[in-house]
Parts: structure tokens; sequence; C-alpha cells
């Protein structure tokens, strides 16, 4: 595999909080168009992950290449944002005091996102067939102006993936998507993320191993701050090391 | 339809828009002019003044509706730029008033008492009136840009910001009320006579001074809303609801509510600046922290993140103020920081909540809860 290949390619990351170190010389690559689907046991440092990759935190060291060359240790949020990575919380993050159509409105990616540009601007024709599009994507179109804040925590979740999707994100970093959610829920998010999977790459950080083998291909077991094995699902529940951190704990925890 | 609902409340603020403005502008001037004095309907000249110190009052909530209710972001200095507005038109009618001050000096009467000799340089610009009034609006404009920028460039959020503007209202206070500021210590600035050649004590000047307030208020309200109603109205909303969101959206959080802070800033100016005139005096007190925190009190009176809503609560509890003051004088303090307690434990929306509740309850059936909505976390 070439580094060509690679949307992301995080070398030797390590996120130290005094002492604690959430990230330990990770390295972690993820291919275009490629979902991702992060496990490993509580602690073991996937949020953080998404974080110094998203810019939300800085890491102590290491390396964040994205896409062609770029290091995005170092720039901010909205810097990484507008360089193509979308990050989905793990609690819906939506504005609940919006209607659903101006959650994604104010989500679409466009040239300037400054304060005057933003006052006079109105959506286009493009755009709003854009959200549209989007709308019907994720389920939501009868709900196109309600209130996002009386929305079901499902459908918040849906809007808040349809919020990152209009960024035009290459990278999509999703943060425990299902959640919360019923089984019907938690199918149709499958659903929507492989479908999404055609056009952007995603990371999607999971505990619900149902849900991981319904949209996994490949799984990246971390803990401890270190990815301790890669493959697919079946290697990696196969895996003894695996087993013995992440499944063996789950099993005593039940 | 929500759409529909949305609709029908826009057309019906713009109803009462219009409604309100005719009748604070032709309505109440008329009543003041053309019935006799005796009339059950007369206006007096001092009720009309006073109503245009509550309009004065209702530009300044406006300005901290913009930022606390919509973008969320509490400032506690609103006073400051209040005083900055009507001390620099202050100081052009303490210029104006001439040889007819007390001890027939060019120097306003304070000087000579405290024995300046020459007006300070920063008086200078104020000896014209579009000195004054450009200062009134660019001083507080220029201000809140610089604090605005330090605070909210190193991210200070909710509670922190609140007590660094209260502190700054603090501050301010103590430096206005200094002798060595220049601008009349705690006597302020007073015993004015003339505003560009019109006597203030004339009726027709307050009158005409009243009708520029209404004009004032109408504008302010229009740009407030064309804000609100711009997509940058909703990504102040959105900072309000959720501000990690709106920067990973590849918004810039705090240049917006330093854009807010500016606005509602120059919002203070111009409602200090129309003040002054009106009721002939403005002092330390009536910039410190109280008249900072009073304003929070309008506004979340009237209704939060609603424009009507802040000028209802501006008018409302002076209204109330002027209307009790009178039976119990020593009671108000109470009476306000009472009535602050019950509507944000008791009624969030604030009047306007109330008032848009109970017509909603008249003209729609209930309002169907949808199954999924119950869930909701």
């Amino acid at each position: 595999m070439t580094d060509g290949d690679l949307i992301l390619n995080c070398e030797n990351v390590v996120m130290d909080y005094d002492g604690f170190k959430a990230l330990n010389n990770c390295n972690f690559s993820v291919r275009y168009n490629e979902l991702r689907v992060v496990i490993g046991p509580n602690g073991a440092g996937k949020t953080t992950l998404l974080d110094v990759i998203c810019g939300k935190t800085k890491p102590t060291s290491g390396k964040i290449m994205f896409g062609k060359g770029i290091n995005l240790v170092g720039k901010n949020a909205e810097d990484i944002t507008k360089l193509g990575v979308g990050r989905k919380f793990q609690a819906p993050s939506v504005y609940g005091n919006l209607s659903v159509w101006q959650n994604l409105d104010l989500s679409v990616k466009r040239a300037s996102k400054g304060v005057f540009p933003t006052l006079i601007g109105r959506s286009s024709p493009a755009e709003r067939v854009r959200i549209e599009e989007t709308l019907e994507t994720i389920g939501l179109s009868p709900h196109a102006h309600d209130r996002a804040g009386s929305l079901s925590h499902g459908q918040k979740q849906w809007l808040e993936i349809g919020m990152v999707i209009l960024q035009d994100p290459s990278l999509l970093l999703v943060d425990e998507p299902v959640a919360g959610m019923s089984d019907k829920e938690t199918e149709q998010t499958g659903r929507l993320l492989m479908e999404l999977s055609e056009k952007h790459a995603i990371v999607v950080i999971e505990h619900d191993m149902d849900f991981v083998k319904q949209i996994a291909k490949i799984v990246t077991v971390l803990a401890e701050g270190t990815v301790i094995c890669e493959g697919t699902v079946e290697t990696v529940q196969a895996d003894d090391h695996v087993r013995e951190i992440y499944l063996g704990r789950a099993k005593v925890a039940h | 339809m929500p759409e529909q609902m949305v609709a029908r409340q826009d057309s019906r603020e713009t109803l009462s828009f219009y409604v309100t403005g005719l009748i604070l502008l032709l309505v109440l001037p008329l009543l003041n002019v053309l019935t006799p004095e005796d009339s059950w309907l007369h206006l007096s000249d001092f009720r009309l003044n006073q109503f245009g110190k509550f309009l004065c009052f209702a530009i300044l909530a406006l300005g901290l509706d913009l930022i606390w209710g919509y973008c969320g972001v509490l400032s506690m200095g609103q006073g400051v730029f209040f005083g900055f507005g009507a001390y620099c038109m202050g100081m052009y009618l303490a210029l104006q008033i001439g040889k007819e001050s007390v001890y027939g000096s060019e120097l306003p009467d304070f000087m000579v008492w405290t024995q300046v000799k020459e007006l300070p340089f920063f008086w200078y610009p104020f000896k014209s009136f579009a000195g004054a009034f450009l200062g009134a609006i660019l001083v507080p404009v220029l201000f809140a840009t610089i604090f605005g920028f330090l605070a909210f460039r190193s991210r200070i959020k909710g509670v922190y910001f609140a007590i660094i503007t209260q502190a700054l209202a603090f501050a301010a206070w103590l430096v206005f009320n200094r002798n060595e500021t220049r601008l009349g210590g705690t006597n302020g600035l007073t015993d004015f006579k003339q505003l560009l050649g019109y006597r203030l004590s004339d009726p027709s000047t307050q009158r005409g001074l009243y009708i520029i307030t209404v004009l004032a208020l109408g504008a302010a309200y229009l740009f407030c809303r064309w804000i609100v109603a711009s997509r940058a109205g909703k990504v102040l909303i959105a900072i309000r609801d959720s501000e990690s969101r709106v920067t990973f959206s590849g918004y810039t959080p705090w240049m917006y509510k330093l854009f807010v802070f500016v606005v509602s800033a120059g919002l203070a100016g111009l409602a200090g600046m129309l003040y002054v005139p009106q009721v002939g005096i403005i002092t330390p007190a009536q910039i410190g922290v109280l008249p900072s925190l009073e304003v929070v009190i309008w506004v979340a009176v009237g209704g939060r993140g609603t424009l009507i809503g802040a000028i209802l609560g501006a008018v409302a509890v002076n209204y109330g103020r002027s209307v009790l003051t009178n039976y119990f004088p020593e009671a108000w303090p109470f009476i306000l920081g009472g009535l602050f307690v019950v509507v944000v434990t008791m009624f969030p929306d604030g009047l306007l909540g109330m008032i848009r509740k109970a017509t909603e309850r008249k003209q729609a059936p209930a309002p169907v809860i949808k199954a999924e909505g119950r869930t909701a976390a």
C-alpha cells in the first residue's frame, strides 16, 4: 500500500494528559472511501483519537497526515473542517431552537463563513436542492420545518450526520452513532453509513458488536492508546490478544 | 404547517410594528398637542417626555437582547456603552451652555469649581454636534471592538464573560466619578440649555426629541430584525444552542460574538445620546453596575430572544417603576428583584411568551405532540 491511497495517516501520535497517555504512539491509517470501525474498551482512547484528528484537542506529539500531505497537527478546528474533515459528536449536537432545514442550511459548505458574507448570503437554488437531497438521505424530509429540538434521539443523530455530510467532507468521523437507538433505528443508521461510504471515507467508533458486524469491513481495535489489532470482524474476534483485553473483559462485565 | 405558523407570526409582528409605530409617532404627540389640558385624553408634556426616556431604554434593551437573548452571551456592562453615548452628547450640550452658565464662563460650571482653566483636549471634538453625534456611536463601538476582541478571542465564555463585563461597569463607574477625569465627577453633566439652537426647556423641542427617539427605535428594531432574520442571525442562535457544532461546521464563533457585541454597544450609545437631552442630566450613577443589571431584568421580563419582548420589557418595567415609586419608593428594588426571580423561574419566555401562549391557544387547536417528540432527550 502506498501513501497515495491513504486519506488519513496518523504516525506515532501521543496525547498526554498530565502523565496519563490517552494515545500512546498510536499509528492509524484510513484509505479513501473506506468505512472503518474502531472498537476498544472504555478509556482505550477512541474518542481522543477523533478529537486530535478534528482539532478539538492538540496532540502532545506525532503527525497526522491528511489527504495530499497536509499535517493536521497544530491547525485549529475551523481550518480542519474547511480542509474536509467532518465530525459527528457522540451526544447529538444539533441546534434545538432552529428548524431541521435551518440546521442543514447553516452546515452547507460555502466559500466563506465569515460574519458579513453570512449576513447577506441567501441559499442558492443548487444549495436548496442539495439540502432536499440530504433530507431524503437521512429520512427527515417530512420534518424539514420542525424544530430540531422536538426530534427524537435517533432523528437528531441522523440530522447531525446530514449536517456533517453537507460540509462535503472527504473524511467523516462518527462517534458512537447508535448509542441509545432502537434496533430499527440502528439498522437504518447502518444502511445510511454504508451508503455514505461510497462517497466519503468514514471512521466510526462503536461499542455495539451487532452493529459493527452489520457495517464493518475492517475493524481496528484500540487499547490503552495504541492499535493492537486490525482486520476483518472474524480475524479480530479470533485474535487472542483482543479476546483477552476486550472481549474477555466484556464477558466478565456482563 | 409550521411554515405557515412562522409566516403568521411574522405578519402579526409586522402588523404590530406598524400599529405601535403609528400610536407612538402620531397618536401620543397629538394627544399632547391637540387636547385641552383638563381633558382626560390629554397627555402632559411630562408624560410624553417620560415615554421618550423609556423608548431610549428600549433601544438599549434591543442591543442586550441581540447578544444575550439570541447569542446566549450575557453582557452585564451595557450601561457603560450607554454612558459613553450619553456623555458624548452631554459634553456637547455642556459646551452649548456657553455664557448662560452660573459663573458666566465659556467653560462648563464644574470646571470653574474644580479650577480647570482650559478646556481639556478630549473635549474639543464635542464643540460640534457632528463630533458629538459620531462620538456617541463610535466611542462605544470602538471600545466594544477592543474589549470584545480581547475577551472573545481568548474564548472567555458564559459566567466569566458576565463577571468581566460587570467589573468593566464598576471600573467605568469609578473612573467617571473622579473629578480628575474632567467629566463632572459625581455630579455629572447637567443644566443644559440648548441643542442646535433649540431651547431644551421648550415643550416643542422635547416633542421633537421624542419623535426622533421613536424613529430611532423603529430603525434600531428593523436593523436588529434584519440581522436576526439573516443566516448570520441563525448562526447566533446556533452558537447559543451548540457552540462546538458551530465550530465544526466551519464558522468562527468568537467573530460572531464580537459582531453582536459591537452592534449592541452601538445601539447602547445611540440610546444614551438620545437620553441626555430628554432627561437633562447624566451622572456616573446612570452607567454603573446597577443600571447595567437593570437592562438584563428588562429583557428577561419582556422575553429573551424576541425583539418585541425586549422593547416591551424596557417600557413595562420602567413604567411600573414610575408608577410604583410614587407609592412605595423604598420597596422598588425588592419589587424589581422579585419580578426577576419570578420571571426567570416561572415564565422563562417573559411577558411576550405569556401573551403569545394566550393568543395561540385562542387561535389554534392544541398543538399536536408528535409521538417521537416524547422520547427526545
